[in-house]
């Protein structure tokens, strides 16, 4: 990856940022970047799709196919990494 | 896997329809979803989606599935082209009544006529079918493609053959009936609605706020996902609908929708499906 591709794609820790206020502001707690959001005492299953919708819409990008299984959006890394590798593949440093 | 040669007509695009439809594609079937309001179509499309997105993410569709298509129209005739029918309009008896009796005239004999109603009796809407024996009623929870188990209503008239064929059809769909006898509110509306009702009067007599409810009904007693954000899932005027049915039917005080509940459906804050209800689901950005 070279340094335009740096600054045109969002690096990490914005994407994390992002998605742990997004998350903090609809559960109104907060969660640490590793931690299952849809273990025994967190959020039901159905807010999963609140988070694809969201991250579809603050990211530009689309998360269809393989992509859409819940290990995906289980953590908050997990997520980042996500929209990290659909970013990088939109903007073509992926290789496609 | 082999469908058999199931072709569905769902009449009704609001969200139980929609949640039935997408759970059919999901299992190969082919769908015809019918409603009266083209725009509420096209909404539905959308909805349709999006519920098969969430079916994906939820790790209900296999990868190798072959969605079934669906098609829309804003008139029932197509409905004689199918091999059962699913009515899920709104809960009102006079509206299903109406639809139940044109679709009755309008399909092969044989046909299954499945009304996916919340709490209206069967044996009511079989007084205006041709076939009282085709008449069957389903209860299926929302979203229908994440919850397995299904209440199945049979009225005094409902034949072994319309059992037959709809426990076939629920096999396709993967669900797993649970057959009741029919009464207001069968057993899931009787029980769940009421419990409802009193969780909202909770909240409008002041003794708790909305979270404290749902957390407490959660983690101390074990429910899924809370009563409140059940009714935002239900849609609080088909709860409020569904209330009045089985108060004016068993007479239970309990039953009579509470005032808070009647209040969120004047201001049109119904649940998940228009953004607002006990929660709220809107993009706060």
């Amino acid at each position: 990856m070279d340094a335009t591709h740096r600054t045109a794609a969002p690096d990490a820790d914005a994407v994390a940022k992002e998605v742990l206020r997004f998350l903090e502001t609809k559960t109104k707690r907060s969660w640490e970047p590793e931690q299952d959001l849809f273990a025994s005492g967190g959020l039901s299953s159905l807010f999963a799709m609140e988070l694809v919708v969201h991250l579809e819409k603050s990211f530009g990008v689309a998360i269809r196919g393989a992509d859409l299984r819940l290990d995906n959006f289980r953590t908050v890394q997990a997520m980042t990494a996500l929209v990290l590798r659909l970013t990088d593949a939109a903007t073509g440093s992926g290789g496609e | 896997m082999t469908t058999g040669a199931h072709r569905l007509a769902v009449l009704g695009a609001g969200v139980m329809g929609v949640g039935i439809t997408a759970l059919a594609l999901a299992q190969g079937l082919p769908v015809l979803l019918i409603d009266i309001d083209g725009a509420q179509l096209d909404r539905a499309r959308r909805r349709i989606d999006d519920e098969l997105r969430m079916a994906q993410l939820m790790g209900r569709i296999p990868a190798e599935r072959i969605l079934g298509e669906l098609a829309t129209a804003t008139s029932p005739e197509g409905v004689a082209e199918a091999t059962a029918v699913i009515e899920a309009i709104t809960e009102n008896t006079e509206l299903k009544a109406k639809a139940l009796a044109d679709v009755s005239a309008r399909v092969a004999p044989g046909t299954p006529l499945i009304t996916n109603t919340s709490s209206i009796p069967v044996d009511e809407l079989a007084e205006f079918v041709d076939r009282p024996a085709e008449l069957v009623g389903t209860h299926f929870m929302n979203p229908p493609y994440l919850i397995r188990t299904v209440e199945v209503i049979r009225g005094t008239g409902t034949g072994e053959e319309t059992m037959t064929r709809i426990g076939s059809l629920l096999t396709v769909l993967d669900r797993q009936p649970v057959v009741v006898r029919d009464a207001p509110g069968f057993v899931t509306s009787r029980v769940l609605h009421p419990m409802i009702n009193d969780a909202v009067r909770v909240v409008q007599e002041g003794t708790a706020g909305v979270e404290a409810v749902d957390a407490l009904m959660e983690g101390c007693l074990g429910h899924p996902t809370g009563p409140l954000r059940t009714a935002d899932l239900i849609g609080i005027d088909n709860l409020a609908d569904s209330l009045q049915v089985l108060y004016e039917r068993t007479g239970d005080e309990g039953c009579r929708p509470c005032e808070l509940l009647l209040e969120k459906v004047r201001r049109g804050e119904l649940g998940r499906k228009t953004g607002r209800g006990f929660y709220d689901y809107q993009e706060e950005n």
